[in-house]
This record gives C-alpha cells, structure tokens and sequence, in this order.
C-alpha cells in the first residue's frame, strides 16, 4: 500500500497564505511584539487561569473537582465517624449526629460518602492516566509508523471498540472475584483506552504530514524521537481532553459494576453503598437517602469532568467560544 | 558583497565533473487506485540534473510538475522507481547505514515552504538548530553548539541572535520564519540545500528579502542551492540555471539569462508569455490557452505537451522527445525545435 | 483589450453623488473584538465605484483588503463588526440590514467570489444542484429557467454543460474557479466582489481566468472589486488600483498613473519588489521591516517605521489623502499646505 504524498502539492502561486477570514481574526502577518514579551511558564500559567476564570464551565468543573480532592484526600477531617463501624442505630432518618442518617446496618451515612470518595477518585485518575498513556503509545505510533505496523495496532484497537464495554467488563470482573480498586482500575483501562486510541491516531495522521515532521525528518531524527519528543506535545489538548474523558468513564462503569456487585462489597465506595442499599431496598423501606446521595456523588463528579472537558475544547479552540458580540459600539447610521 | 550585489554578480559557472549532485533518469512512480483499479501516477520521469558547487540551480515547474516531488527524492524521503542520485560521485543508494543516512542528511538539508507549518510551534526556535548541531555536528561541546547557533542566525540576517533564539514560532513573522529555516539547514555545514518553494507563501516586499539571502549564502557560506518554485520571475532574479519542468519530464534546461532570452520549447514560451509584468503588456493573444498540465496517469509514448502545443507535429504524438542541445548548454525536449525550426508558439 | 479607464473618481459629496455610482463607501471601519483589545482591521475608508468599473483592490497581509471585502458585502461575524461609517449600495444603505432584508439583495444584485473554489462549493452537491438552489433561492423555480440560465452560464465561462453533472472534486482547479465565477453570475448582478480567486492557479490558468472575467465584464456590464495581493496581475485589467496598508487607503487612482508614476513610497517599494523577467537585471530591495501590529498601532503614519523617506512629521500627525493629479496619496510629501518636504 503506497502512501501517495500528493506530487508536487505544494501551494499554488503566491498564496502568501494569510489573506484575513473574519471569523478567524484579523491575522495575516505576525508582528514581533517587544523583547520580553516571550511567553515564558508563569506568563502562560496566568493566561489559563484567566482562561479558566473567565470560562463559566470551566470554573464550576474545577470547582467541583478541587472539592472532591479534598475531601478524598482529608476524609477524617469531615466525617468523624467509622464508614464501617456497624455501631449506630439501625435506619435512622437524619439528625444532629447522623447528617444524613444510617444504613440498614447500622452505618453512618455521611461518613460512608466521604470515605467513599477517594476510592473512586483513584479510580478516576488511575484509569483517566494509564488509558490515555496506553490510546497514546498505541495511537500515535500507529499512525506515524504506518504499513503494517498501522494495520495490526488498528486491528487491535477496532476490535477492543466493537466489543461493547459494559459487558466485557462484567464478564471479566466476574472472573476475578471481588475486585479491589487496583483490579478495577486495570479492568476499565483496558476496556476504555480503545476509543481515545482512535482518537489520537486520527489527530497523529493529520500532523503527520505536516512540514515540520517531515523537517525533523530531513534532520535526521529517528522515528521514536519524532513520535515522542516532536509529535506528542503537539497533542496535549487532545491528551488532556482524553484523561477527562476516561476519568468520566471510569466513575461511571467502575459505580456500575459495584452497583450490581462485581466489586468488592466490603470496602466503602458509592458503588458499595448502591449495592447494599439495593440489596436492602432502600427505597422502599423509606431509606432514600442511603441510595440517593452516593447517585448524586457520582453525577456530580461525572458532571465537573464533563464540564471541565467541554471548557478544555472552548480555551483550546476559540472557534467554539461563546462569541462576544460587539455591545455598546451601535453603527452610526451616516446619511 | 551586500546581499543585492550578490543577486547580480552571479555564480560560479556550470556543473561538469565537479557536480555535488547528480541524477540520471530520475523516476518516481506512484501506485494509485484501490484493488480494483490500479494504475500508475507518473511524478517524475527520467530526470537528470547535475548541480555544482556555489551555483544556484533553480527547478520551475506549475502544480504537478513533479519539481517537489524531485526534491524529495534528492532528500532521500522518497526511493527512485528508476535511475540514479550521485552525491559527490556516490550513488544514493549506496548509502545504507544510519551513519551513511545521517551524513547525507547533513550535507544535503531541506527548507521547507510554509513558514508556519514547517516548526515546531511547541519549542523555542532554538530547538531545531540545536537538535541539528546534535545530531551532525557531535564534536562540539554545549558551549559551542550556542555559539554555532548564533553565527548561523546572524548570517541569515536574524539578529540579534541571542534574543531571536529565544523566541517561539509564533513570535516571529513569516519571513523572520523561513530565515530560522536556512538557519538549521546552515548550522549543518552542508553542501546543497534545498529549498522548496520557500518564498511562495510570504509577502511580496518579503520575498527578495530572502531571495537576497539566498545569493548571499551561495558566495559567503559556500553553498549551493537547488531552488524550487512555480515563480519565472523569481528563478530568474536569484538563478544561475534554469529547469523547466512540465508533466514530470524536463521541458527546458540552460543558463538563466540564456534560456530565457531565447526560450526554445512551446511551454516556455507558453509560461513566459502568461508571467504579467506591470512594465509590459500582458500577452494576451487571439488563442488564450485554457489547458492545464495533466495528471501523469499511465501515460502513452508522445510529448506531454501536445495537446496545448500549436505546433504540435505527427512525430510529436508517438515518439517522447528526448532532451537535445540546442545551443550550448542549452538543452530542450521538443521535435520542432530539435530539427531546427524557428519556434514561435505563444506571446 | 481593456475599457476605457474611469476617470479617477474621488469620493464627493453627498449634494454630487450622482444616481449612476453603484457602491459608495464612506469612512467605513471595521473592528474585532479580541482578548487584549479590539484590532481596528479597517480605519475610515472611502471611494466610490462606477457601474461597470474594475477597482482593483491590493495590499500584503494584514492590511485589511479581505475584511474591507467582507464589510462590504455584509458577511462580517462576531467578532468583527462594522463600528462606524457607511456602505451605500445602488442607493440603499447596507450596513443594518437584516438578513431577511440582505438575501433580497445578495446574488441577484450583489454576488461573491471567494479564495478558493473548494472550499465555497459544496463538495457533496453537483455543480447543477448549486446553481439550482442559489436560482431557486431567489424566486427562479421554472426547471426549464434553471436549466437554461446554468448552461448559459457555464458556456459563458467556456465549461461544457456537461460538467453540470460533475462533483467539485472532479474539475480541475481553473475548472472550479470559473465555475464559482459562473454561479456569481446566475442572476447577473451589478457587482461582483472577488476575494484572490487566481491565489491557487498557476500562471497560465491565471491569467486565462482573468482575461476570461475582463471579457464577461465587458459583456455583461457589471462592476467588479478584486481583492489581491499580485499587484502586476490586476494591473492589466483595473481601472483603478487601490493599495492598502495597515487597514487604511495609501494610494488610489487611475491604474496606469499609479503604475507609471507611483507616489507613496509603499506603491514604489511594493512594485519595486516583484522581479521581473524582462529587462536588465537588477538587485531589488524590497521593503525591511513588517507591517505594524494593529493592537497598538504606530502614531501617525503607519508606513512612518518602514519608510525611506520618513520625516518627523510623519510620526506625530496622521496624514490625509492628498490629491496628485487622479491620484490620492496618503503621504506628507505631497501634503497641499505645501509643508510636504522637510
């Protein structure tokens, strides 16, 4: 299969190339700002955060997202109680000592949603990395090496997307009894990392005719070099864009497959609590809370990674802002 | 030598046996088409150049001449279906091994068009020529390398070059751009650049800018260069020698001023007469030809031209015109003009 | 081969205007919004254009010519508007309009020509079906009219109707410009904008396609502004050249006067930078330096940092456009009070 680098497709005459679109920008040729005015990492840092700022969703998204890391990271600081000490009155409603009541054994609620935080903010994190780390190596070297190689790694990976998740993920946890947070991390990596493969070799193929590929190419830079140090930089919204969106994934399967018990029911999670507040009927006993509140947890978090996704996609691309119409200056109507 | 005196004075003579680089029926075939169809796309055929030392060797040619894709092979990024690349008497390849590979690479570097795709818009501008003296020039110590990086930024005219060097792509303006590329490619000490089309996408006040340069490197860095463009005007402004290439054949080769007081195959001709000129009317005749240069497919025996050409003859449709001397050094790839006949054919 | 060249007209006043003008642009300016400030891409340009006259409109990079282009025809989005003056076309003023009200005129009077025909025509339609919905879309709804117009238009442009049938992608590049020119022409507007249509042809194509549009114009009689940036290009065809240089008017008139006597020291840079491929050889220099950031734009001139003959008063006042026989330059040194020469 020969690639067929478009002979001679090199631009036509004097296309300076930079003629003004309106919707882009005035651009056209760059200007050289005074000496100084380099963009150095504290002058981008605040550039972010004034992106961020500026961005509603992306201020609600991080929002919610630091307040869970807090609270998973200093749990006894919130919740006094034991998650798992079966010691309080059984299915009591809320009050003073018990925020949001008990559970049918005796628990505290409240501190079994605060503990239960970390477990799957780990799992969030540790799939959202390892299955962007894995899509990446995957994807990228497939479409930068091409032939073969391209054939197999794509293979590979179409076949992983055409399984549907959600049951290959049953029928693997169910194989290993009682997974442990570690064991579900690798689960659901291995499930997910598939699609942002895809992903990311699409955008690698895009790049890689780009001249300055083919530049260091010329230089004479060897293909890991180029796939590593040249094109994956290149790519870091997509990346980050990939980790949130796997981080999504994972709480959402991860929950799911505690929910109908292929997780281990002895640690504390929101998935756990699902499971044993189903398994207790807690609806209809009159114990919504226990069920309600982990649901409301998880949509939350799944909420503030989707939101700062979409935000990731606006400061990255100006083209899908939220456009700023010109207020204020009204045309003078002349004669 | 200021950099517009350079334009004038010209380079060093012709090519022979001093030749830096060689090709002898350069081919280049594509595979295009599914399991269905196959066919054949022709991008260059039975090329041969000879480049030598301190000449500026100017390949012209519209879209889909085949002039890139000749630059590529001589870049090594493409294999030839057919013929031959000679490096300093050195066939191409011959050179094999990583270190061959690499060395070539060196001698032989490549500017690319578009100022602003050809960098790397993550790093520094720093980061290429670095890398370059990295990988070519192992010898020099940390220390060095920044002192090379600095002489060659300043001898493409990017000054001061400490400050330069510090900057990201986006930074700089086009032409600032396409200097950092010669920039990299001098850092390597080659012998031969290559520039494809490295003014076509910057502004018009910017272009003899670097046309300039380009003269400039070929007296004061020894180098020569092979110069890629669609542009007549500017081959001839900043050229030594002249290749006119059309549907993946050369049409046309000889000295700049030569070839173009006297163009000797219809397309020049053709190409000359459409090139506007503000001082001299457009040639704007009773025929405007409305053809374009063909897609190379599967191409039958016959000069590729005629069926624009007015003097198109019998022989002209069955035999492929091989490249004749017409005058001295002056070659051309037509029947008419090789039997000796007057040819006027557009303009 | 060209029509007789207009006769320089300078902006006039409102109580002159006369009812043949068919565009007439006053101090019109265009900004956009941006993070750090608004860029102002066009700063207060005037001129007005005859029926059937070729203004050819040329400048680098940045200079505004594009947005200028697209104030005009009213097709500028957030975050560029229109934040002052006027665009008055056939009498009626555009700038305000609703879409509602603008469809009534694009096409049938006013019609667009955009860079590059792939990425105006839709790739996944027939150049038949185009044409159709651009006639039906403004009231022609007989098959029969349709037809008709669309082979007429194509002949016009020297394609074959039975490229009607064709997709974009299987005419050659020349092929697809002339087509693009031939659906602006469906409903024979009074004026053709043009945005570089020649940018991605090569030589040859180029100029059959401009000889090919100097011919409709002359046949059909509609006025044209081109927008390029080859400025020995439009100079065979124009009848008046304006030049553009950081969103303002530096030289405009008659295109053989600008050409044989140019003024402004950009006009001479610029014409002194294009190589030529007959006559002696010579070094050129061309222009040092890069076109000014608009965000914060030099004091006065804005040519000042760049010009060979700069004096100080360049760099504190903002010169006007001067009168040089046809022409208007924008230069101190040839300011009317005299005080043009240090």
């Amino acid at each position: 299969m020969a690639t067929l680098r478009a002979p001679g497709g090199s631009g036509g005459p004097g296309d300076s190339g930079q003629t003004a679109t309106p919707l882009g920008g005035p651009a056209g040729g760059l200007y050289l700002p005074p000496p100084g005015a380099g963009v150095s990492g504290a002058r981008s840092l605040r550039r972010m955060t004034r992106a961020i700022r500026s961005n509603g969703k992306a201020s609600v998204g991080l929002g919610l997202l630091v307040l869970f890391c807090l609270v998973a990271l200093f749990p006894g600081v919130i919740a006094h109680d034991d998650p798992s000490a079966e010691i309080y009155g059984r299915a009591l409603g809320p009050s003073a000592q018990h925020l949001l009541g008990t559970t049918a054994f005796g628990q505290d609620i409240f501190a079994q949603v605060i503990y239960g935080t970390r477990p799957v903010l780990l799992i969030a994190l540790g799939v959202g990395v390892s299955a962007t780390v894995i899509a990446m190596l995957i994807g990228v070297a497939a479409a930068y090496l091409g032939g073969t190689w391209d054939g197999v790694l794509s293979l590979i990976t179409d076949v992983l997307l055409v399984i549907p998740a959600f049951p290959l993920l049953i029928v693997i946890a169910s194989y290993l009894h009682g997974a442990s947070t570690g064991v579900l991390i690798a689960v659901v990596t291995a499930v997910s990392w598939s699609y942002t493969a895809r992903q990311l070799r699409a955008q690698a193929l895009s790049l890689r005719n780009r001249d300055f590929l083919e530049a260091a190419r010329v230089r004479g830079e060897r293909s890991l070099y180029i796939i590593v140090v040249e094109i994956i930089p290149t790519m870091t919204s997509l990346l980050v864009a990939s980790f949130l969106t796997n981080a999504l994934y994972a709480v959402l399967f991860s929950s799911s497959l505690q929910f109908i018990g292929l997780g281990n029911p002895n640690t504390v999670s929101w998935g756990t609590m699902l499971y044993w507040a189903e398994n207790e009927e807690a609806f209809q006993t009159g114990q919504a809370l226990w069920i309600i509140v982990p649901g409301l947890c998880i949509v939350a978090l799944g909420a503030a990674f989707a939101l700062l996704n979409y935000a990731f996609d606006e400061i990255g691309n100006p083209a899908l802002r939220p456009v700023r119409s010109m207020r204020g200056k009204r045309v003078k109507r002349t004669g | 030598m200021t950099d517009q005196a350079a334009v004038v004075a010209g380079g060093l003579g012709e090519a022979d046996d001093s030749a830096i680089l060689r090709t002898e029926g350069l081919t280049r075939h594509f595979r295009i088409g599914n399991a269905m169809s196959r066919a054949t796309l022709h991008a260059v055929d039975d090329v041969s150049i000879s480049i030598g030392e301190r000449q500026i060797v100017a390949l012209a040619g519209e879209s889909g001449s085949g002039k890139s894709t000749v630059a590529r092979l001589l870049a090594k990024l493409y294999r030839p279906t057919r013929g031959e690349i000679y490096f300093e008497g050195r066939p191409l390849s011959a050179i094999r091994s990583r270190r061959d590979v690499l060395r070539y690479r060196g001698e032989v570097p490549m500017v690319f068009q578009d100022p602003f795709a050809s960098i790397n818009p993550v790093f520094r501008v720093s980061h290429g020529v670095m890398r370059g003296l990295r990988l070519h020039r192992p010898d020099l110590s940390a220390h060095q390398r920044h002192e090379e990086a600095e002489r060659v930024f300043e001898a493409v005219g990017l000054t001061p070059a400490a400050e330069v060097l510090q900057r990201f792509p986006h930074e700089l303006s086009g032409g600032q751009r396409q200097r950092v590329g010669f920039a990299q490619a001098l850092a390597l000490r080659p012998r031969l650049i290559l520039a494809d089309e490295p003014v076509s996408m910057l502004d018009v006040s910017i272009r003899i800018g670097l046309l300039n340069l380009m003269a400039k490197l070929r007296d004061e860095q020894d180098v020569s260069i092979l110069y890629i463009t669609h542009d007549i005007a500017s081959a001839r402004y900043v050229a030594d020698r002249l290749i006119i290439m059309y549907a993946a054949r050369i049409a046309e080769q000889g000295p700049t001023e030569e070839l173009l007081a006297s163009p000797k195959h219809p397309y020049t001709q053709l190409l000359l007469s459409a090139v506007p000129d503000p001082r001299a009317p457009l040639g704007v005749g009773a025929e405007t030809d409305r053809g374009e240069p063909p897609r190379v497919i599967d191409p039958t025996p016959g000069c590729r031209f005629r069926a624009r050409c007015p003097l198109a003859v019998e022989e002209c449709h069955t035999v492929t015109p091989e490249l004749t001397e017409l005058a001295p050094d002056h070659y051309a790839a037509c029947h008419v003009a090789a039997s000796g006949a007057e040819v006027r054919a557009f303009g | 081969m060209s029509s007789a060249l207009g006769n320089g007209n300078l902006p006039r006043s409102p109580a002159e205007r006369t009812a043949g003008t068919v565009l007439e642009v006053r101090d019109l300016s265009v900004e956009y919004a941006m993070e750090g400030g608004t860029i102002r891409a066009v700063d207060a340009v005037s001129f007005d254009l005859d029926p059937a006259e070729f203004l050819g409109v040329v400048g680098e990079s940045g200079c505004g010519k594009s947005t200028l282009l697209f104030a005009i025809a009213q097709l500028l989005a957030p975050p560029a508007a229109i934040t002052s003056g006027s665009v008055v076309f056939r009498g009626q003023s555009m700038v305000g309009l609703t879409d509602r009200q603008l469809a009534a005129v694009r096409w049938k009077d006013l019609s667009v020509v955009m860079q590059s025909a792939m990425n105006a025509l839709n790739p996944v339609k027939t150049i038949e079906a185009q044409f159709r919905d651009a006639m039906r879309a403004h009231g022609v709804t007989s098959k029969h009219e349709i037809a008709d117009r669309s082979a007429q238009v194509l002949a016009m442009v020297g394609i074959d109707a039975v490229h009607l049938k064709s997709y974009p992608h299987q005419l050659s590049g020349g092929m697809r410009q002339r087509s693009m020119i031939a659906m602006a022409l469906l409903l024979t507007p009074e004026l053709v904008i043009m945005d570089e249509p020649t940018s991605a042809l090569d030589v040859v194509a180029q100029r059959s396609l401009m000889v090919q549009i100097k011919e409709l114009q002359e046949q059909l009689g509609f006025a044209v502004i081109f927008v390029t940036h080859d400025m020995s290009l439009v100079s065979h065809f124009s009848d008046r050249l304006m030049v553009m240089y950081a969103g303002r008017i530096d030289e405009f008139g008659p295109t053989r006067e600008l050409f044989d006597a140019p003024q402004h020291p950009y006009t001479i840079g610029l014409m002194e930078a294009f190589p030529s491929i007959r006559g002696p050889r010579v070094p050129l220099t061309g222009i040092p330096g890069s076109p000014p950031n608009l965000a914060s734009p030099p004091p006065g001139c804005r040519f000042a940092p760049r010009c060979p003959k700069v004096m100080t008063r360049c760099q504190e006042e903002t010169p006007e456009l001067y009168h040089v026989n046809d022409t208007l330059v924008r230069c101190f040194l040839h300011a009317e009070d005299g005080a043009g020469h240090d």
